[in-house]
């Protein structure tokens, strides 16, 4: 989107919540991948009330770019406070891309049980896709430039917004 | 030369790419380790894929239980092919045969050589010899280092104790022999502990230990007084060779861990051993098994610390 202005990450987030309302029960787990994609999870959560407590996902233990990139430097930890086995699960980053976080995380969530269903919410859909993988829920679908990439922030008081980064990841 | 011109550990860019010493080792990576660490500990999944299709070699050339065998379990966490050699250093004759081994196991695919080692430097002299794709870690050599227990009682200090700017950490025994204190002492060095003391008797110190910048007791009582964290050495016997102690019940006497002595150290101080454990000799047993020592947790977060140091060192290429 050259000359675009960036997408408002507040508002795609209400759009998000607004798609997801009429999806979610009691019962739906929430997982957040680390980072952006478990600032929308709390955001999401909070919105919708949902009683089953919120998980986030480290994926770093499961990526496929580990023999090239490393380990992270700054690992959290993989925090799922409910049961897997047979729940219906959403998966929420924040920029779906090539699609191979999303495949680290249901290679670890698989390790925790078998879930009934999982569905995947991301505020920004953009072009790149490696794998067949596809978002359900979607603030905006996007067409970027090959090597931009746009990067969730938060700031102080919890707000969150989008910036361009060129180059490659 | 792919490895950093001033540390062999380091590759080019300054990463861990061997792991031999704790001296010298910037206090970035430490906390690094340690971090990662962390994460390993708080993990409900036991095994994680980072390392499939690796093949980890446990090569150890002196015998040892719990550090092979924590070893073996956090190279298989992380889904490598483990394969364990115990190979008697006895027969060989050193130099060119250590490195036949390593040359023929090399030729076997292997990624990672964990080695121990009754010479000092051995693990050392494997790393310079081995192709660029290949880690060495050490697994205890001689009296030199132990980097991985030095590591995980640090993870144990820092667990407990969070932060290490206030503490005072007494070493106490068989430091003569202890490759497990130098790893210490290097350690909290680095990450800014203020007081390191090590008490024993004089024939069981370096003769220029202060060097290292420890304060050195001879009385136990004296040296424990209001410290944080109490870490009990193994009387190593068999590196012994002449007269070094009249008698183990002597040592126990002056310098076995009760818990009379234990009284006079903080009153949450904990107290660490590297294991195994002469109980009546360097501890005694109501303190082993008492509500300070923290000995079996160290073992625990042994096995995260080397999960920890191969999967940085795997992913450093």
């Amino acid at each position: 989107m050259p000359g675009n202005p960036l997408p408002d990450a507040e508002q795609l987030l209400t759009a998000l919540i607004e798609q997801m309302r009429p999806a979610v029960g009691p019962e739906t787990g929430l997982i957040g991948i680390h980072t952006g994609g478990a600032w929308v999870a709390e955001r999401v959560h909070q919105a919708l009330k949902l009683p089953t407590p919120l998980a986030t996902l480290d994926v770093s233990f499961y990526r496929d770019d580990y023999e090239a990139r490393g380990l992270h430097r700054d690992l959290k930890n993989s925090d799922i406070p409910f049961e897997i086995e047979g729940r219906d699960l959403i998966l929420v980053d924040d920029v779906l891309y090539t699609g191979r976080t999303i495949r680290a995380a249901l290679n670890e969530i698989f390790d925790y049980g078998r879930p009934a269903t999982v569905r995947l919410a991301t505020l920004v859909d953009r072009d790149g896709r490696q794998l067949p993988i596809a978002a359900q829920f979607a603030g905006a679908t996007v067409a970027l430039e090959p090597g931009q990439n746009i990067a969730l922030k938060r700031d102080a008081a919890g707000r969150l917004s989008f910036e361009l980064r060129e180059g490659k990841r | 030369m792919w490895l950093h011109p001033s540390n062999p550990q380091l590759d080019k860019k300054g990463r861990l790419h061997h792991l031999l010493t704790l001296e010298g080792l910037p206090a970035d990576i430490l906390w690094q380790i340690l971090d990662t660490a962390k994460s390993f500990v708080g993990t409900r999944v036991k095994k994680v894929p980072l390392l499939r299709g690796k093949s980890v070699f446990n090569v150890f050339f002196e015998p040892s239980t719990r550090t092979r065998t924590t070893f073996e379990i956090a190279a298989k966490r992380l889904s490598a092919d483990v394969i364990n050699l115990n190979i008697s250093a006895s027969s060989q004759s050193k130099g060119e045969s250590l490195l036949d081994t390593v040359d023929n196991l090399s030729a076997m695919h292997a990624d990672m050589f964990i080695v121990r080692h009754n010479e000092s430097g051995a693990p050392h002299f494997i790393a310079r010899h081995v192709a660029a794709d290949i880690h060495v870690i050490n697994a205890g050599d001689g009296r030199h280092s132990h980097p991985t227990q030095g590591l995980l009682d640090m993870y144990t200090i820092r667990h407990y104790k969070k932060d290490f700017a206030s503490l005072r950490v007494a070493i106490v025994g068989d430091v003569l022999h202890s490759r497990v204190a130098r790893s210490q002492i290097h350690a909290l060095t680095t990450l800014g502990c203020p007081e390191i003391r090590v008490i024993g008797p004089k024939t069981l110190l370096p003769a220029d230990v202060e060097q290292l910048g420890v304060h050195v007791y001879h009385d136990m009582r004296q040296g424990l007084k209001d410290v944080d964290v109490v870490t009990m050495l193994r009387l190593q016997n068999e590196r012994m060779n002449g007269a070094l102690l009249p008698s183990a019940q002597e040592f126990y006497k002056f310098y076995g861990l009760t818990d009379d002595k234990l009284a006079v150290a903080k009153p949450g101080a904990i107290v660490l051993h590297p294991g195994p454990m002469n109980r009546g000799v360097e501890i005694d047993s109501s303190v082993a098994d008492g509500k300070q020592s923290v000995i079996l947790p160290q073992v625990t977060f042994g096995i995260a610390i080397r999960m920890a140091v191969m999967s940085i060192m795997a992913g450093n290429k």
